[in-house]
């Protein structure tokens, strides 16, 4: 944390109408105090901050007051008035630093708390969208913390770089969900210790997720039976027991068992929800591929007609027919919800409400089909679009979905590799020292050293050949072995062939950069001191990381040491660059504030 | 673009067309001339079905004095609504073109399932409940019953179009046009499709609704001579004649006969205490003959006699079976044989003459008897008003085995087993009478119609499938594909990338190192094909037991973590949604893996073009389980009768099974896709070359013996080259799309230059 306290003087208010007491403000950590200046005063405030549960200030404008208001648990609120802005600033960075619990606590409730209101009143729904934006994002949640707790930047001022962010979640509600995994990680082997006959399943909450989406007579079970009826672990108890049975394959066992325990018959029946959603959908699937409909327009498919060919028959009778379900019926299950693609949005944990959110999803759905009536007319125009052929008939306009790349470092990894390598082979060209000498400096430097020469005379020879073989040679293999890396393969960056920490170190020091760039250009023309105290700011922290950055350089294996510093020489310069500008900048400034008084005085 | 060919003005609804249509159209053309039958070869992906359409609808136009009529025969229904969407597209370029001249009638058929909107019977399981819960509303009886009494339900679509007369107008409808059509105006599609089969220009049905002579002997009769038969797909043809004058009997299916003889035998008595005339008049009629079938209600049809037109006795039904209770007691005692026949240890082969003769040594039924079986059911389940026909399909099954065996005496074997040869603990024994000779069922159809077509992707070898259906074409041709670019890449794989051969050859079927090895190759294949990447299994319990293990091994959830997973499965309510979320998977661009099995539903009749399919794979030689009596009784008639050597019609059959696969992937040459057909045997020659010759001419020398790692490089080598734009012209050399000044300049003569 940058300061570890703050102390600013301020008058105290015990509302807003109220003069105020003058006294010193002070805070720390875990609390703050206010010590009024008249010591008679009665007026001495000490209050922690885990009793603020929030704040609230004034907006900042020429005829106002700084004012900062702090709000307790019990309703009670501390209005303090700043002589100016900036040290109100100060503290309400500060306050907002110090009630904002770890970010990685993950209840929703203190959440709220860790995206406190910035200059203007944010309405819950804007709040609530940041909260979002931040536990979605895990790269701007670490940048967040990182310089928002940090200090750096102020709630508002990080949060304005991200205008369109938060505009374009506003106006396209359609964000893109993380789909399901595509392995069927609910079909588990169970594990034996090898020594009982006990099996052991493991379940976990995604598994459960995934058990719910692809068996609904499942979930209906969870939501009937628990807890009424048995205990969470008593249905899973069953439903692996289920399992089990089914994958031993014994048909008739299976219906034993069912026969004595219904609930257990459950697990074992085949799904008769899904039974039902497949005669739903057959409907409505397309009349070019649907094979039911030559079932029903065959007349050969009458029972015992023709001739039976390789069908492998029913073995057992029909009695059983119930407990029968293939591996390859749950195969396209999964299959067909994972395309589905429709994940809940509520917290994995909790079980019954993940079950009770995909029942309504479900509901939403079947709903919504019944609703639908244009359905049939754009299937028959969908058809008569296949059946033409496409090259003997002219070009065609195909509607296009817009490319969404969720995270574009995957898809702009094989470029970036590319930018390096070029940028390696013309940096050994372009490091030209920016030297200006006169003429005659030259000429008497060139003089100086032959006759150097001349005095010692040259030694035979200058480097011995088996020192500049074993260099060469070292130089060489290095940047053969980089550039033979770069470009085998498009998919491999030069980042994957980092040790994981120093790759994410430095694509952490990368966005940090960024963000502090964002920050520092934009802030360009300083017209008010709340910029100039903010450009300093973020000097400040790019200076910090500047430091960080060498030290990865010094730290990272020899090996790799050569790609590293092209990977960090792009951020290095950006760097440099803003610290030549803040310099310029800096020195025509304070000519001009030196200036200005012996201009007038 | 329209243009000339000799002296007709072909419409042809695209701006470009392919060489080889043109060619295609031209021999269609001169055996439309000659009157005569056609067989012709053409590779899919080059646009047959609407070269078909679009010449034999031209040819029609262009001599409006005599105009065909086009019975457009399919295998499946959705490649019935494939046809009758491109025809819809020829037929709105057509009245661009002349305006209400052109304007014609087309209608898809279906059964009841398909076409009924009616909900309440809609809501049946299958086709057999549909057409009960049809006839229950809309029997003739039922009818005039409804009209004195208001509460007998009847269907109020039926009532409407009986009132209104319906008829409709031109255009071209397919199943779905019809049922929102019936929804909107109130009528009953299917009979009033059934009704307009008469007056339709075109008609697009099924297979069987020709050569099963069950189906045709209502639907087709009255089909005049000048139609031109299209069967399209033709090449298992042989198969569908076959199974349609094929019956089995199980167990079951005799117990189900024992209870509809006595639920016959209670409406029997219960007749003759209401109703004793109307068994009396049937006795009377009976005596007459059977004549009078023409004249029912279409509601009250029923699936007709079993057996060809040309073979059914034109006489009166024999004296012994004209009273109902007699009739009932010579069923009674053939069921019992045939109970008797099925308790047997031994395999039982013999021929109708034999078992016909044992049959009258035993329970003395003669040979005229079981003959008239059929016909004498029907009439006495009209006499008795039974609706719930799917109630008493088992002793249907044992009329028309009856009459069957009763009529036939070459071509057919009774074969009886007690178990099946696969599972030799589990008794499951079954009758069948199985036909061997697929001529049968398809002669009256060369006798009936001018033109028949036979066409499809693989008919080679083309000189064969006259002798096995027994025909003289005026035009039998095969023709190739001028390609753009080299869009298609079938290689041959046989080995592993561990050098292994791989097979799907009984010693090596379930060897784990084959099992991996075909693992291995689909995962190295669908980490680097986009989109859609089918698989073919030789059947069912070898994909059922290969799946399995690959998921053991660890391989499936490999190829989850590249492509979603999709199974066809012997359901097919699953499978058809499994198919139509593997083309979502593949339009969203996700891509999917289907699994399907070759001579499966899916292999018959799903295109699996464009992105939907990039590469398919066939895992092992599709052979048929050479060891059936069924297969091996027919493969002795073929021997004896067509000197087919057995050898040489299962390799036949299999590489047309395995061509049939594999030609899925292609739509139009605009499109591409690989084929990996992955067993050693295809390294043979005797195998390979019954390929059909558009893809042997692809299959370079050096792709013929690869093993897998070699096979992933040449993949990504194609996609590669298929990737890049694709240029039509082609630049220079043969021309592969000829536009319509191309077509003019040409004239008429020099248009064999072309191949």
């Amino acid at each position: 944390m940058a300061e570890r306290q703050v102390i600013k003087r301020a008058k105290y208010k015990s509302s807003i109408k109220d003069p105020g007491t003058p006294g010193v403000l002070t805070m720390r950590r875990e609390k703050f105090e206010f010590m009024p200046s008249d010591p008679r005063s009665l007026i001495k405030l000490n209050v922690e901050f885990r009793f603020i549960i929030g704040h609230k200030f004034s907006k900042e404008a020429p005829n106002k007051k700084a004012l900062l208001n702090l709000t307790q648990d019990k309703g009670e609120s501390y209005i303090f008035e700043f002589d100016s802005f900036p040290d109100r600033d100060a503290c309400r960075d500060f306050v907002a630093m110090a009630i904002a619990p770890p970010i990685n606590a993950g209840k929703a409730a203190s959440e709220k708390t860790t995206v406190p209101p910035s200059s203007e009143q944010l309405s819950t729904a804007e709040m609530d969208r940041r909260i979002k934006l931040l536990q979605v994002d895990s790269e701007l949640q670490k940048l967040h913390k990182e310089f928002v707790m940090g200090g750096v930047l102020t709630e508002a001022e990080f949060w304005a770089t991200r205008k369109k962010l938060l505009d374009d979640k506003i106006s396209s509600k359609s964000k893109q969900r993380v789909g399901l995994k595509s392995d069927m990680i609910f079909n588990v082997k169970p594990s034996s210790d090898g020594q009982s006959n006990r099996v052991k399943y493991s379940l976990t909450p995604e598994i459960i997720h995934q058990i719910f989406a692809e068996k609904p007579a499942v979930r209906r079970a969870y939501l009937n039976l628990v807890p009424k009826k048995m205990t969470e672990k008593d249905f899973w108890g069953k439903y692996w027991r289920a399992e089990y049975l089914h994958s031993t394959k014994n048909i008739v066992a299976a219906a034993a068992e069912a026969a004595e325990d219904e609930e257990l018959a459950v697990f074992l029946k085949q799904d008769d929800i899904l039974a039902n959603e497949a005669r739903r959908k057959i409907r409505r699937v397309d009349p070019t591929l649907d094979m039911e409909a030559d079932e029903g327009d065959d007349y050969t498919h009458l029972p015992d007609h023709g001739l039976s060919r390789d069908v492998s028959k029913d073995l057992t009778d029909s009695q059983y027919d119930l407990y029968k379900r293939s591996f390859l019926q749950d195969l396209n299950r999964h299959a067909a919800v994972v395309l589905e693609g429709r994940s809940v949005d509520v917290e994995l944990g909790d079980t019954r409400s993940v079950a009770e959110a995909l029942t309504r999803l479900k509901q939403v759905e079947s709903a919504k089909e019944a609703s639908n009536t244009h359905m049939e007319q754009g299937r028959s125009d969908l058809i008569s679009r296949m059946a033409e052929l496409e090259d003997l008939q002219g070009p065609r306009d195909h509607p296009v979905a817009p490319l969404s790349i969720k995270d574009p470092r995957d898809y702009f990894d094989s470029q970036q590799a590319n930018a390096i390598k070029t940028l390696g082979e013309s940096q050994s060209g372009s490091k030209h020292t920016k030297c200006i000498l006169t003429a005659h400096e030259a000429y008497g430097s060139l003089r100086k050293s032959i006759s150097e020469i001349k005095g010692l005379g040259l030694t035979d020879p200058i480097v011995k050949p088996e020192a500049a073989i074993k260099v060469f040679n070292e130089l060489t293999r290095r940047i053969s072995n980089t550039n033979y890396h770069l470009g085998k393969d498009p998919h491999e960056s030069v980042l994957d062939t980092l040790p994981n920490v120093t790759k994410e170190e430095i694509l952490h020091q990368w966005t940090s950069i960024q963000e502090l760039l964002k920050h520092f250009w934009s802030s360009y023309p300083i017209t008010t001191t709340y910029l100039h105290v903010k450009v300093n700011k973020v000097k400040d922290a790019m200076s910090k990381i500047y430091q960080k950055l060498q030290e990865i350089k010094s730290s990272v294996e020899q090996d790799f040491r050569h790609p590293v510093s092209l990977l960090v020489q792009p951020m290095t310069q950006a760097l440099d660059a803003a610290f030549a500008h803040y310099e310029a900048d800096f020195q025509k400034r304070s000519t001009k504030s030196v200036e200005r008084p012996n201009g007038f005085v | 673009m329209k243009f000339e060919l000799e002296d007709v003005t072909v419409y042809f609804p695209y701006d470009h067309i392919y060489p080889e249509q043109y060619a295609y159209m031209l021999e269609l053309k001169r055996s439309l001339d000659a009157k005569g039958h056609a067989l012709l070869e053409m590779p899919t992906g080059t646009g047959k079905t609407i070269a078909l359409l679009s010449l034999i609808t031209s040819y029609s136009l262009s001599k409006p004095s005599n105009p065909v009529k086009l019975i457009y025969c399919t295998r499946t229904v959705h490649e019935m609504e494939k046809t009758l969407a491109e025809l819809k597209l020829l037929y709105k370029y057509q009245i661009e073109c002349l305006g209400k001249s052109a304007s014609m009638l087309a209608i898809g058929l279906s059964s009841r399932k398909n076409l009924c909107v009616n909900e309440k019977v809609l809501s049946a399981e299958n086709r057999d409940s549909v057409d009960a819960g049809c006839r229950k509303l809309t029997a003739s009886w039922v009818r005039e019953v409804a009209a004195e009494n208001r509460k007998v339900e009847t269907c109020s679509f039926y009532e409407n179009y009986d009132r209104d007369t319906a008829s409709l107008g031109s255009g071209v409808y397919t199943l779905q046009d019809l049922r929102l059509l019936g929804k909107e105006k109130g009528w009953c599609p299917y009979f009033l499709a059934r009704h307009m089969v008469k007056f339709a220009n075109v008609v697009v049905y099924s297979y069987q609704y020709l050569l099963d002579p069950k189906v045709a002997g209502i639907i087709s009769k009255e089909m005049e001579k000048e139609c031109v038969v299209v069967f399209d797909e033709a090449h298992n043809i042989d198969n569908v004649c076959i199974e349609a004058l094929s019956v089995s009997v199980r167990r079951q299916t005799l117990e189900g006969a024992t209870r509809n003889l006595s639920k016959i035998s209670q409406e029997i008595d219960r007749l003759k205490e209401t109703d004793a005339d109307r068994l009396r008049s049937e006795y009377n009629r009976l005596v007459d003959g059977l004549a009078q079938r023409g004249n029912l209600p279409a509601t009250d049809n029923w699936l007709a006699n079993p057996i060809l037109p040309d073979d059914i006795l034109k006489e009166a039904v024999p004296g012994n079976i004209r009273r109902a209770e007699h009739f009932l007691s010579v069923l009674r005692r053939l069921v019992q044989y045939l109970k008797g026949r099925l308790e047997t240890e031994n395999v039982v082969k013999e021929g109708p003459v034999t078992f016909v003769g044992s049959i009258n040594a035993q329970v003395g039924i003669d040979q005229k008897m079981l003959q008239f079986c059929y016909d004498r059911l029907f009439s006495l389940m009209l006499t008795l008003m039974i609706t719930d026909t799917e109630e008493f399909l088992h002793i249907q099954t044992i009329c028309n085995f009856a009459t069957l065996v009763g009529t036939y005496t070459r071509g057919f074997s009774i074969i009886i087993e007690p178990f099946d040869e696969r599972m030799p603990h589990i008794p499951d024994p079954v009758l069948q009478l199985c036909c061997h000779d697929a001529s049968l069922a398809i002669k009256p159809v060369f006798e009936r119609f001018q033109s028949v077509v036979i066409t499809s992707g693989t008919l080679s070898p083309i000189d064969l499938y006259p002798r096995l259906l027994n025909f003289n074409p005026v035009v039998s041709r095969s023709f190739t594909m001028s390609l753009t670019r080299d869009c298609i890449c079938p290689m041959v794989l046989s080995r592993g990338s561990d050098q292994l051969p791989v097979s799907t050859k009984f010693d090596l079927r379930s060897d784990p190192g084959v099992e991996r090895n075909y693992g291995r190759l689909l995962l190295e294949m669908v980490s680097v094909v986009p989109d859609g990447v089918v698989c073919f299994f030789v059947s069912y319990s070898y994909m059922d037991g290969i799946v399995n293990s690959w998921n053991e091994l660890g391989i499936l959830k490999e190829v989850m973590q590249h492509k979603l997973v999709f199974i066809e499965t012997q359901d097919v309510v699953e499978t058809t949604l499994a198919l139509d979320n593997y083309r979502r998977a593949c339009d969203c661009g996700r891509g999917a893996v289907f699994f399907s099995v070759a001579r499966g539903k899916v292999a018959e009749g799903i295109d699996f073009d464009r992105h939907y399919g990039r590469l398919v794979i066939m895992f092992g030689v599709p052979f048929q389980y050479s060891l059936s009596r069924i297969l091996l009784a027919r493969l002795e008639y073929l021997r004896e009768t067509f000197q087919i050597k057995e050898g040489d019609f299962l390799t036949f059959d299999a590489l047309r099974q395995a061509a049939q696969c594999v030609g899925r992937v292609i739509r139009s040459k605009a499109d591409y896709g690989m084929m990996i057909f992955a067993d050693k045997r295809y390294t043979r020659h005797d195998k390979r070359s019954k390929l059909p010759g558009w893809i042997l001419t692809q299959l370079r020398e050096a792709h013929l013996n690869l093993s897998t790692d070699m096979a992933v490089h040449i993949a990504k080598d194609f996609l590669r080259k298929m990737a890049q734009p694709y240029d039509k012209t082609c630049g220079g050399g043969k021309k592969t799309l000829l536009s319509q000044e191309d077509l003019e300049k040409m004239g008429s003569g020099n248009t064999d230059m072309l191949f």
